[in-house]
């Protein structure tokens, strides 16, 4: 005979019990909790560092004689953020049932999180200045190195979600793909609100 | 604490909230380098206390009493003893012991993980008190008296509930449990 316990008001004879998870948290909501915990202190760390090359040690930003494209970054930031409003509408059409602005939502969101990453490249490649270069360049490459990164896992992330909408995946019923992927996209895109705001505006 | 990120059309509100802010800081610190920074510090406290409007969800909903069912020619005790215990008394027709002895930490302790000498001692107590007592083993629980005995009866179903701890240990495991619980 069993000899488990379980709550009073769930008996289960025939299975065992619910899984038992301690914390009283449900483990979905704590692995989001875990992961944008893990985010804040990857980002913290290297915004850390900027802190203290730009605050604490006062190294001018940029340094001379080197320049950032500002208005550059703020296009590819208009893109980057119209990106987000179009995996919000991929989302709210699938969610009426309409397929094609979920196909031209999605596929407008990866064309944009590409021309994004392909500015960025090219800003690199036309910077002047590269991670040698003191303190200041090595920090810029490394935060908007980081955010690109993560801008390439979402593209990843939207390419499949690109395919799974054009083999008819989503339905309204069922879309937690494109949920899932949607809030990524927007986080990378808080991400680099932040990263431009203190890298490039400030 | 509110999650942004627990849906789709929150993490859209968050990504709204955040474009707002920043323009607000830029503006600030366009007028004057101070008052940007007024204004991130504004920005960041009302983010957080934004995200902290709203509770856990399930956080505050009562956690379910538990109970427990044994076969009816066995009676079965776990044993909840703080560590350091000398010792505890049990019925004598108890046929199965289970002696659980939480790894009591601090708070620091516990949020660095530096709890090794916490297990370490409350193990030493759980085999020496099981040592004492017939057809029993021991066990090291989690932090929380009450949780440790909720984790116990997971795997080692008991017809009671015998406690060697403070008062406020007692009422918790009395409000989690179903069973009899007595002190030791």
């Amino acid at each position: 005979m069993a000899s488990y316990a379980e709550p009073v008001e769930h008996h289960h004879e025939d299975h065992p019990p619910e899984p038992h998870y301690s914390s009283r948290i449900s483990p979905s909501i704590l692995g989001m909790f875990l992961f944008i915990a893990s985010e804040i202190m990857l980002f913290g760390a290297f915004f850390t560092a900027y802190f203290f090359v730009r605050v604490v040690n006062g190294t001018p930003w940029p340094t001379p004689p080197f320049h950032l494209p500002v208005y550059l970054a703020f296009i590819n930031t208009c893109i980057l953020v119209t990106s987000s409003f179009t995996v919000h509408w991929a989302l709210q059409s699938i969610k009426r049932g309409n397929v094609f602005g979920l196909r031209a939502g999605l596929l407008l969101t990866f064309l944009m999180g590409l021309s994004f990453l392909i500015t960025q490249a090219i800003e690199y490649s036309r910077i002047g200045f590269n991670t040698s270069d003191g303190a200041f360049a090595t920090i810029f490459f490394c935060l908007t190195g980081l955010h690109g990164a993560h801008v390439f896992v979402g593209l990843t992330i939207l390419a499949f979600m690109n395919i799974r909408a054009w083999r008819g995946h989503f339905s309204p019923e069922h879309h937690h793909g494109v949920e899932i992927g949607g809030i990524y996209w927007h986080f990378v895109d808080v991400m680099w609100i932040v990263v431009f705001t203190t890298v490039y505006v400030l | 604490m509110r999650n942004p990120l627990r849906s789709e059309g929150e993490a859209f509100r968050f990504l709204v909230s955040v474009i707002v802010g920043a323009l607000v800081i830029v503006g600030a610190a366009y007028v004057n380098t101070w008052l940007g920074v007024a204004a991130a510090v504004v920005a960041v406290v009302g983010i957080v206390w934004w995200l902290m409007q709203e509770p856990i969800p399930g956080a505050a909903d009562p956690a379910p009493r538990l109970t427990s069912s044994t076969p009816g020619s066995t009676h079965r005790v776990l044993v909840l003893a703080a560590p350091g215990t000398e010792s505890v008394r049990v019925p004598n027709h108890a046929t199965d012991v289970v002696v659980v002895v939480p790894a009591l930490a601090s708070t620091v302790e516990a949020l660095t993980g530096a709890v090794d000498d916490r297990r370490a001692e409350a193990e030493q107590t759980a085999s020496r008190l099981a040592a004492t007592l017939p057809n029993a083993r021991g066990e090291v629980g989690a932090d929380d008296p009450a949780l440790a005995v909720e984790d116990a009866l997971r795997t080692f179903g008991a017809d009671e509930i015998v406690v060697v701890a403070d008062d406020d240990a007692v009422a918790a495991i009395r409000e989690r449990v179903t069973l009899p619980v007595s002190r030791g």
